[in-house]
């Protein structure tokens, strides 16, 4: 399936470092130095305790559909989807490189980026293929 | 505690002809001549985003209004369930005695008829780099609600489609309404997917049109209705929660209404089985089965099971929704559903419901309405209305 190109995001100052970050390949989730929880999306202050001492850190990129919707009429059909990462939050995000119609909550998926309009690396996801053993 | 004294719903569903100004001030004047009230007497006004300019002070200005209090708390589709509410905590503590609540909006006969609603997100919200660029919409908020209940419950698109075929059985009774003609489950199963699960019929329509209500205070509700002969509407009790993404950790399929509710419920001193009739924002299928489970008339999960057979349909069904035909049949103006869904309770409690669908002896009516999206960021209104 070839995807929808994202718009780009916009980042702020408070964001920029995810998007520098990504251009790299890497995944980077806030998470905070006072209570340890890790949020999305990310921002400078914990949504939990408040605290401002929030950290970048490197997230596996594992996690599983939260949910997904695909949209029929759009064109090309996009998969709209909440993947909850392997470090607790759930974000929301595209389900990419996959059969629309062989998905389901709770299976397995993996980052993967694609460009924006203006090139932005986006984060996105992937189906992980089942191990049959 | 306050009472709503008079409301109107617009009678047109294409206003190619009419301002939003006109639409606001007509459906003014509907609902002050509803509570025998005249403009002069209006000294609280309440709108949404709807009325053009900022704040209320345009409409203000056009309808002439000689105010004492404002309000324009804007939680989208649920505003003016809110503003009820605020109306009477108004009225209590002095501010007001007659409360206007006005919504008008034209999106059909401004060319939006595909119900592509414009939406006004800014890159200053802070979650719109998070979102916007995935192509985040309206449908796919709810479509991934709907598919989550599924994945957790087992909700099927046949129970979905329950919802809708009860409201096409009252729109059929409202010669207003945009759509009449009746649907079964299995037409609605077999309209076309539009964002998983959802399908073209679990969808509501896009409306022009309008609406107003009058809350005012007890004495003043009294009088008017001794001299029309008719019982007064009092507001029981009400309750509002937005509900978002809790950094992160969240349960899409779980409202604001569970907290709006049980807040309106304990005000009121009365229970979801005392309820004799519902309006209840029907954006999506989803959304009145999410309400329902959440406002407690049935366990949660449990919602595809209690629509079923008829269950919401007056004269057959336990608990009677949207009978006017709801978002989904007769009217939706501007995308903003909370103003009909109090309008058609009020006529529900006063006994003025279409003879075919009023429910008998309805001394006690909800009114709960999800402004905004489920599966991101909404607001739930919750009002409880009993007959006096």
């Amino acid at each position: 399936m070839t995807g929808r190109i994202p718009s780009d995001p916009q980042p702020t100052a408070e964001t920029q470092p995810f998007w520098d970050a990504a251009r790299e390949g890497r995944f980077l989730v806030k998470r905070c130095r006072a209570c340890t929880k890790a949020h999305w999306y990310p921002r400078t202050h914990c949504p939990f305790c408040a605290s401002a001492d929030t950290e970048w850190t490197e997230a596996s990129g594992g996690g599983t559909i939260y949910s997904y919707s695909v949209m029929r009429r759009a064109e090309p059909v996009y998969v709209m989807a909440y993947v909850t990462l392997d470090e607790g939050p759930t974000m929301m995000t595209n389900l990419v490189d996959c059969d629309p119609d062989a998905l389901a909550v709770g299976a397995r998926v993996r980052i993967v980026y694609k460009p924006s309009t203006g090139g932005f690396a986006m984060p996105m996801f992937s189906p992980v293929p089942e191990v049959r053993s | 505690m306050a009472y709503i004294a008079g409301a109107y719903e617009h009678p047109t569903r294409d206003a190619g002809d009419k301002t939003l100004a006109q639409l606001q001030i007509e459906s003014a004047l509907g609902a002050l001549a509803d509570a025998g009230l005249s403009k002069s007497d209006v000294d609280g006004f309440f709108c949404g985003p709807d009325a053009p300019g900022t704040g209320p002070l345009s409409i203000a200005d056009y309808m002439n209004l000689d105010l004492r209090h404002v309000d324009t708390t804007n939680t989208s589709g649920s505003s003016y369930v809110l503003h009820v509410a605020h109306a009477a905590q108004a009225i209590a503590a002095g501010k007001c005695n007659v409360a206007l609540i006005t919504l008008a909006g034209r999106p059909r006969a401004d060319g939006r008829r595909k119900g592509a609603i414009v939406r006004n997100d800014s890159p200053a919200q802070p979650d719109y780099q998070w979102e916007q660029p995935f192509g985040m919409q309206i449908l796919n908020m709810y479509g991934m609600t709907a598919m989550r209940h599924r994945a957790l419950y087992g909700t099927t698109s046949e129970q979905l489609a329950w919802i809708r075929v009860a409201a096409s059985e009252h729109a059929k009774h409202n010669e207003l309404a945009m759509i009449r003609k009746p649907v079964t489950v299995e037409e609605v199963v077999q309209s076309p997917l539009v964002a998983d699960p959802l399908r073209r019929l679990d969808c509501c329509i896009t409306s022009d049109g309008g609406g107003a209500v009058i809350v005012t205070r007890p004495e003043i509700a009294k009088s008017l209705a001794m001299g029309r002969f008719r019982p007064c509407v009092r507001v029981k009790g009400s309750g509002e929660r937005p509900q978002h993404q809790q950094g992160g950790y969240f349960e899409i399929t779980e409202s604001g209404a569970v907290v709006s509710g049980r807040t309106a419920f304990a005000e009121a001193r009365v229970r979801p089985a005392d309820i004799k009739y519902v309006s209840l924002y029907d954006s999506f299928t989803i959304t009145v089965l999410i309400q329902l489970e959440d406002l407690g008339f049935c366990a949660k999960g449990q919602g595809g099971r209690f629509v079923m057979d008829g269950n919401l349909i007056s004269g057959i069904g336990k608990l009677p929704f949207n009978t006017d035909g709801g978002g989904l049949c007769n009217n939706h103006p501007g995308a903003r559903g909370g103003m009909t869904k109090i309008i058609e309770a009020v006529r529900q409690v006063r006994g003025e419901a279409h003879p075919a669908v009023q429910v008998p002896n309805c001394d006690l009516a909800l009114v709960n309405a999800i402004g905004g999206q489920l599966g991101v960021r909404h607001a739930s209104g919750t009002l409880i209305l009993e007959r006096e």
